[in-house]
């Protein structure tokens, strides 16, 4: 199964991915606006159905690293993409039957788009997250003790780097992102290549066509004037956590993180109550009254109650009205071994993992 | 010290005559089609109160919409050349990439990526390819394009690349009139590339606008230093203003927060200023607008750059209301209320109609609203009513009560007594308090940068000295000059202690003669 991606389905992807990326992620602004031009120019994008990969099938993984600061300068630029990927063909000896997002959470869900418009080379419908995470052993791919090199990462100068071997995935976080702050903080990198059984087996599967369906309910419940919330709430079996509006927020970066939280002061059925928000980049866990009462790998959403946009960790502000909404995560993050990578300990909270949506 | 202030706004142009603290005349026109034209009437209007052979007007503030309409309209914009530093970074989204079409075709612009500009540690990304800057001078040169705007990459930590390149079109192109992004923008190249074109693309308007109010002037038989409004509640010398005419967006909605600052004595408040279309709700902070940190859209273009923190609404003086489903806005009648609201004899029921009937306003013909069932119109303003509460809910930044000044042609539509608002003020002139804020403006200066190998203290000293330079090349006197706010925030990961220091300083005009010659001077 392989399908033309339309053009009209740009938009609806941000947006549905902007929401999954759960405020990190970084804004999908850059990449949306890269791939408009790139159908613009001509150029076309297929999508391909994980279930369609032969077992032998190379898929490349890509994804843009650095802090969205830098980002903000520097850019995103699809043929750099396209080089990490390429390097990696030359590298391996390998061509590339088709390219995956390592998060189809945020910016990096335009990622493997860029990349294969560049390069004519069909995207599938699957990531390694389900959402977004910030580094590279929090993935279904490493949860699945898969092997972690070798990556390749450019940068817009013609710097090349690839490394061939990382002793663990914390290990290839750890070198990977050290050249990258070498070469300005930002980059575009392949990660290790992954078989079509290896997606198969442990990819997140189908998660293109979830944002994109996703994001265009939001955009059609705008267009029609009902409430786009209530549209993700429908679309992704959502529960609603919370209703009220920003009282504080508090930011500080250490590092390489983005930590925090956001206060959030109840309106309507939660008045008088309070949510505290803790951000780790991403919202990692929500406290009602001091209270943990959701928290990572669940989706933790907060969006505009008005519009149904997402609101990011760097985006969020005093005095907006929001509405806090879990989504289900993968089963591969909520398993045994996937709590290990990205259950609330591997962010610092000495938490049991309790689902909101746990019978 | 007697001043005039002039506030040309969509609808409606304002004036005022003050001298010291004291309002001598107001006056509200109907902005003509030919705007100019509103401006000498109103200033004939408040000179002609004065008795004869009292003494002259010392200076005359004049906000205006020109700029911003201009750009809504994509009309009366320059041809603009885009010459951006960033090469190889940046290639696949070229200048004006996510401008609307129509815009970016009424600029026309020729555009240029060069090699060059920094990273975020302050090391060059690539050396300044200074042959491609000369190449791309001689191009704008031969196209007969005189208005150029120069971004580099994070110019906002180190302006190094766009100085030379600006020094290497000056040689090809010696009346060039070069906008360089460091002096508007903010880390983000599209949005600070965005606002730095804009501003280019004024350039021509901004120089017609100037001397167009200069000739009002002379007509009107004023001869005195002239001053423009700025978004930040100040003024600046016109030939000054003249260069920067982004400045000027969302003055008029700055310049009523001023005037309800000016005409209650308060620092610290809440103010709403209601319009024939819109309001606005905005924060007070020490006497000034509060500043926005996010990306504000100007015609449809996301720019990042100083602007006033500012939420409109949809509900004005003359907003319609659906009778049936008592639905109110968006929509409004605008500047044509006199002849479609109710009790002007119109057919349109409008907020002001509801007004009337309620007994809070006497506008046109009570008569004609008398049949509005009593019920309907308590619930109209209900809804009135929560919809400022909401506004201003959403401005505040604490959840203490906070006093609320009601401002504009509208301000009758404002509550008494409103959740959230420790006290609803009203004032005299409440109706021309943008052109009063005009009036009383100060001038000043601004400094927002990155300084890095230099301690917290140097730093600050140094931005303080620029903010004041520039407060005098604006047209402050230098003995009046205080420092406003002081903001500094240290750059987590760049080496060198660096820090983004914020410095604002606000200051009297200089009304002597001979200041304002040395001003002059200095500029040129």
């Amino acid at each position: 199964m392989i399908r033309d991606f339309e053009a009209g389905e740009i938009d609806p992807l941000a947006v549905g991915a902007w929401i999954l990326g759960t405020g990190g992620g970084g804004s999908p602004y850059l990449a949306q606006l890269n791939l408009k031009k790139l159908y613009k120019d001509g150029k076309r994008v297929k999508l391909i159905d994980p279930q369609a990969l032969d077992d032998g099938d190379a898929v490349a993984v890509v994804s843009k690293m650095g802090a969205p600061l830098v980002g903000q300068e520097r850019l995103v630029d699809p043929a750099h993409l396209a080089r990490a990927m390429q390097l990696m063909e030359e590298y391996t000896g390998r061509k590339f039957r088709a390219v995956m997002s390592v998060e189809i959470g945020g910016g990096n869900a335009l990622s493997p788009f860029l990349a294969g418009a560049m390069l004519d080379i069909p995207v599938v419908d699957a990531d390694a997250m389900g959402r977004a995470y910030p580094e590279a052993q929090m993935t279904s791919f490493a949860i699945g003790d898969l092997p972690m090199y070798p990556l390749t990462l450019v940068d817009c100068r013609d710097n090349e780097a690839i490394v061939a071997k990382a002793a663990s995935w914390k290990w290839m976080e750890r070198i990977s992102r050290k050249i990258c702050t070498e070469v300005g903080s930002t980059a575009a990198t392949c990660k290790a290549p992954r078989t079509g059984r290896e997606v198969k087996d442990w990819g997140v599967l189908y998660t293109v066509t979830k944002a994109v369906s996703l994001g265009r309910a939001v955009l059609e419940a705008r267009a029609a004037h009902t409430d786009p919330v209530e549209a993700v709430l429908v679309h992704e079996g959502g529960k609603v956590l919370f209703k009220g509006k920003i009282a504080d927020v508090d930011r500080t970066t250490t590092g390489g993180f983005l930590r925090g939280s956001a206060m959030i002061e109840g309106l309507d059925g939660d008045r008088g109550s309070k949510v505290e928000l803790a951000f780790q980049n991403e919202w990692a866990v929500a406290f009602r009254d001091g209270q943990p009462i959701a928290m990572t790998p669940d989706l933790i959403c907060l969006l505009d109650t008005v519009s149904g946009e997402a609101i990011g960790t760097e985006t969020v502000r005093y005095g907006q009205r929001v509405t806090v909404v879990a989504l289900p995560a993968p089963d591969v993050l909520t398993s045994a071994k996937g709590l290990e990578h990205v259950g609330p300990r591997a962010f610092g909270y000495d938490l049991d993992f309790k689902s909101v949506f746990a019978a | 010290m007697k001043r005039i202030g002039i506030d040309v706004g969509g609808t409606n142009t304002d004036a005022v005559l003050i001298d010291g603290e004291k309002v001598l005349s107001a006056i509200k026109f109907p902005t003509t089609s030919d705007v100019m034209q509103g401006v000498v009437n109103a200033i004939g209007h408040v000179v002609s109160s004065q008795a004869p052979g009292s003494a002259p007007v010392d200076a005359v503030m004049i906000g205006t919409t020109h700029f911003t309409n201009a750009v809504v309209e994509r009309a009366r914009l320059d041809r603009v050349a885009a010459i951006r530093i960033a090469m190889p970074a940046g290639a696949s989204l070229p200048p004006m990439v996510d401008w609307p079409d129509e815009l970016r075709d009424a600029v026309d612009p020729l555009t240029f990526m060069v090699h060059g500009g920094h990273e975020y540690d302050g090391r060059p990304l690539v050396p300044l390819a200074r042959d491609e800057v000369r190449d791309a001078a001689m191009k704008i040169r031969d196209a007969g394009v005189d208005s150029v705007g120069i971004t580099a990459l994070f110019s906002p930590l180190t302006a190094e690349c766009e100085l030379e390149a600006a020094e290497i079109v000056r040689s090809v192109i010696p009346n060039a009139r070069i906008t360089l992004s460091h002096t508007l923008g903010r880390i983000g190249l599209l949005e600070r590339e965005n606002v730095t074109l804009l501003n280019a693309a004024l350039q021509g308007l901004g120089r017609k606008t100037i001397d167009a109010f200069k000739d009002a002037l002379k007509q009107a038989g004023i001869d005195a230093p002239f001053y423009l409004t700025q978004n930040d509640g100040t003024v600046v010398l016109a030939d000054v203003a003249a260069a920067n005419p982004v400045y000027s967006f969302a003055s008029g909605p700055t310049n009523s927060m001023r005037g309800a600052a000016f005409l209650t004595g308060l620092k610290e408040a809440m103010v709403i200023d209601v319009g024939g279309t819109t309001s606005d709700v905005g924060c007070l902070v020490g006497g000034f607008p509060r500043e926005a940190n996010n990306v504000v859209e100007v015609g449809g273009v996301r720019t990042l750059f100083r602007m006033p923190d500012l939420l409109p609404m949809a509900l004005g003086g003359g907003t319609i209301i659906d009778p049936d489903t008592r639905k109110i806005g968006p929509r409004s009648v605008g500047y044509r209320i006199t002849e479609k609201a109710l009790v002007f004899g119109g057919d349109t029921l409008t907020t002001t109609d509801v007004a009337v009937a309620a007994g809070l306003v006497e506008i046109g013909d009570r008569d004609r609203v008398k049949h509005l069932d009593k019920a309907l119109v308590a619930d109209l303003l209900k809804r009135v009513e929560a919809m400022v509460e909401d506004g201003v809910d959403r401005m505040k930044t604490s959840a203490e009560g906070v006093q609320l000044i009601a401002v504009g042609g509208g301000a009758f539509l404002i509550p008494e007594k409103l959740k959230g608002a420790s006290e609803v003020l009203r004032v005299e002139h409440a109706g021309v308090a943008n052109a009063l804020g005009a009036a009383m403006a100060q001038v000043s200066g601004e400094v927002d940068q990155v300084f890095s190998g230099m301690s917290r203290e140097k730093a600050i000293a140094e931005a303080e000295r620029i903010a004041r330079a520039r407060a005098v090349e604006a047209g402050a006197s230098v003995d009046t000059i205080v420092t406003l706010d002081t903001e500094d925030i240290p750059i987590a990961y760049l080496p060198g202690d660096a820090r983004r220091v914020r410095v604002r300083v606000v200051g009297d005009i200089a009304f002597m003669k001979d200041e304002q010659k040395r001003v002059a001077g200095a500029l040129r």
